[in-house]
């Protein structure tokens, strides 16, 4: 292709791997870069603040399961984009991240702006590049884009020294050659042989979703699967939407705050079969009485998440769509049996609610009015209780419809994550969920969102506290509040027409429905600021460190006084009496 | 229990903290490590020397074989390896201590690399074992200064764990 420069190189190896769009904010180490970016067909989405470049990218991969490009400056741009980056990495989402560094010869001397970027995220990035050589830059796009979207997916980081994006090369697009790297995605036939002997014999078995499945694409299979052998479904935060909430197998979320149905069939359950999921602390509760008379099939493409939280019976490396698919086509049709009939039984007993009665509007009455309206929106959600009843509250059946920080749990994320998901989406409806605490950490995104015309539409549950963390400090601190007041500031209807976005407020539920219909109808962006009461509370609740048996409904016992001593007594029996 | 690995690694700036920071960050104990060249100038050996029970292990190993510039991770049963360290070791050498440390240094096959009106350098090669008896020997004159490399490992036999 003849010589260029290293900035009209990089915008050449982003346009091979099929970017339309990245996210980022320039600086001083940029402006060769910036300047060839003005050329280019890429659109750019000038953010206000590098981290939310890091969560639009990330929102705009999850949501199209493309990988996410975002770009900072060197020095305190570069560690703007760490938050981001970790919450890919905790997620799983292929992301590159390019960051501008000093000139080589610069590098080590404390020069001006100048950080050890990859030294900063080697713990939270799948692997980084320091370029030092202009020649380098088609190899190291080529891999990182591989290695991002591969194998289980994740963060690539490229710093890149001026003088690199100055220098000449003759631009060639090389073949992958990385000896170190081959992601296992093929399952192995004898491992399905036993899962699948294991699932034929299992009398109480339990399939048990995460994030892999949305990855691999594998939902499909994971349902032809459950039918086949009638296997009820939970999915973790990460792997919603994997599987149709309103199917009669469905358990919706398990874990700390998943419905009490999934955690008893879990507990009761003598087969797990998990797939793509890591049997994270916030799922398995007190990890050594989870799921306690259960055979454990385990299928994750990383290797090293087998045997890494629990003891695995039967491990199953590879790619969760092919294992699924490999699986289904093994079994044979179960009838519906009795385990089926006693999950029915708990799913009837102990669904999801809440007090329906009072003047003040419920959080939960929000998202459920949200589902009614628009089943078939995009849910991006902060961090925090909003994101519990975002989870819980609507009707989840699309996998690339839910987008959640669930392993790092970034406040601050939806906002940014929503503009992302819209572009990636632009016909379907992106609703940012949102807290009064969360939104504030990103607000300034508004600008970008009005600016570029991307018409999210965020729906502030306003409770003026931290909500999740006042909830512990309720139950478990004596309702001493500490720091977790936020005084109802600012007023958000303000704010939002301040930056030219549409404000609108419901103090009331009657105004709930008109409200949020007037959102969906609206075609800018819009921030709708929802009163809600700061005592409501994510219900039902596993107290951490407690085994999954335990799980509480939180209205109930606060209102019998007994659920300090039901805590701290922590004995099963008292629960259940408790429930009665 | 101590396990040995052995990694064939790129050899590339950066591969070393890359290793270092998963061992901190997953709070594996390294015992010791050593890095050294190949046969191939792009490959580099190292040994590891690495603290836990199975579990650990397989997590130290699965974690290793995910870095992307790790090509080759395996585990080294003692029982099949040879293992060897070096050890140089200055000790006060007293006129009238002189030539029972020689002795001993004879005993072990070592060598005496430098000597000084008040103290001699020796060199040790062998297992890690010897390496410590011989330390312990020495101790009663006085070891001034000690440098070990930390063992290297090789699978006796056919098996080959190549770059």
């Amino acid at each position: 292709m003849g010589k260029m420069s290293g900035a009209e190189a990089i915008l050449e190896c982003l346009k091979l791997e099929g970017v339309e769009i990245i996210f980022g904010l320039p600086g001083g180490v940029l402006l060769p870069l910036y300047d060839a970016i003005y050329d280019s067909d890429i659109r750019h989405i000038l953010v206000r603040h590098e981290q939310a470049a890091a969560h639009a990218a990330d929102g705009y991969a999850r949501a199209t399961g493309r990988v996410g490009v975002c770009i900072a400056t060197s020095g305190p741009g570069a560690t703007n984009l760490v938050t981001g980056i970790a919450t890919a990495y905790m997620d799983s989402v292929p992301l590159v991240a390019m960051t501008g560094q000093v000139p080589t010869n610069l590098i080590g001397k404390d020069a001006f702006q100048e950080a050890d970027i990859t030294g900063i995220t080697m713990p939270v990035t799948k692997h980084s590049y320091l370029v030092r050589d202009a020649k380098e830059i088609p190899r190291v796009f080529r891999e990182a884009f591989y290695i991002a979207r591969t194998g289980r997916p994740g963060p690539v980081l490229i710093d890149l020294p001026r003088d690199v994006t100055v220098n000449e090369l003759d631009f060639k697009y090389p073949e992958i050659d990385l000896p170190g790297y081959s992601p296992n995605l093929k399952v192995h036939g004898l491992q399905i042989k036993r899962a699948a002997q294991a699932l034929m014999e299992a009398e109480r078995p339990v399939i048990y979703v995460g994030g892999g499945v949305k990855y691999s694409d594998g939902h499909r299979e994971l349902v032809t699967l459950a039918e086949k052998i009638k296997a009820p479904v939970t999915t973790t935060l990460m792997g919603i939407g994997c599987f149709p909430e309103d199917h009669p197998l469905s358990l919706g979320m398990l874990g700390m705050h998943g419905t009490k149905y999934a955690n008893y069939a879990v507990q009761e359950s003598d087969l797990i079969l998990a797939v793509g999921a890591r049997f994270d602390d916030r799922v398995t509760g007190k990890i050594a009485s989870f799921a306690p008379q259960a055979k454990i099939i385990h299928v994750d493409v990383d290797p090293a998440e087998i045997g890494k939280n629990v003891r695995v019976d039967i491990p199953v490396v590879g790619d969760a769509k092919s294992a699924l698919a490999e699986l289904a086509k093994v079994v044979e049709d179960k009838p519906w049996s009795p385990w089926n009939d006693k999950v029915a039984g708990w799913k009837s007993d102990h669904p999801l609610g809440y007090a329906r009665d009072g003047d003040s509007i419920k959080p939960q009455a929000v998202l459920e009015t949200i589902c009614e309206l628009c089943p078939d929106a995009v849910i991006v959600t902060e961090v925090g209780q909003n994101q519990m009843w975002a989870a819980q509250f609507f009707t989840h059946k699309d996998p690339k419809h839910f987008i959640s920080s669930g392993g790092l749990g970034t406040m601050g994320y939806g906002f940014p994550a929503a503009i992302g998901a819209k572009l990636g989406c632009p016909d379907k409806e992106v609703f940012d969920i949102a807290g009064d605490g969360s939104f504030q950490m990103n607000i300034q995104e508004l600008a970008t969102a009005v600016v570029n015309e991307v018409p999210v539409k965020v729906i502030i549950l306003n409770n003026g506290v931290l909500g999740m963390v006042r909830q512990w400090q309720d139950l478990f601190y004596e309702k001493r509040f500490s720091s977790t007041t936020l005084h109802r500031v600012p007023d958000f209807v303000k704010v939002a027409e301040a930056y030219g976005a549409l404000g609108l407020r419901a103090t009331k539920p009657s105004e709930i429905e008109p409200v949020l219909k007037e959102a969906i109808d609206s075609e800018v962006v819009t921030v709708v600021d929802i009163i809600i009461s700061p005592d409501e509370k994510v219900s039902p609740m596993v107290p951490a460190g407690a085994s999954l048996s335990e799980i509480l409904e939180l209205e109930r016992a606060e209102g019998s006084g007994q659920f300090q001593k039901s805590y701290a007594g922590s004995a099963a029996s008292e629960i259940l009496e408790l429930e009665g | 229990m101590k396990h040995t690995i052995a990694l064939i690694v790129e050899n590339k700036p950066g591969v070393l903290v890359r290793i270092a920071a998963l061992f901190s960050r997953r709070g594996f104990n390294i015992d010791s490590l050593t890095v050294g060249a190949t046969d191939k100038p792009d490959r580099a050996r190292m040994t590891i020397s690495v603290d836990g029970d199975e579990v650990v292990l397989e997590q130290v190993t699965k974690q290793l074989n995910k870095l992307i510039n790790v090509i080759r991770v395996s585990e080294l049963d003692p029982a099949e390896s040879v293992e060897r360290e070096l050890a140089i070791i200055k000790v006060a050498a007293k006129k009238e201590d002189r030539s029972e440390i020689m002795q001993i240094v004879s005993v072990f096959r070592a060598k005496i690399i430098d000597v000084s009106p008040r103290s001699m350098i020796v060199e040790v090669t062998g297992s890690e074992d010897k390496v410590e008896a011989m330390v312990r020997l020495l101790r009663q004159f006085g070891i001034k200064e000690m440098a070990r490399t930390g063992k290297v490992s090789m699978v006796r036999g056919s098996r080959i764990v190549g770059p």
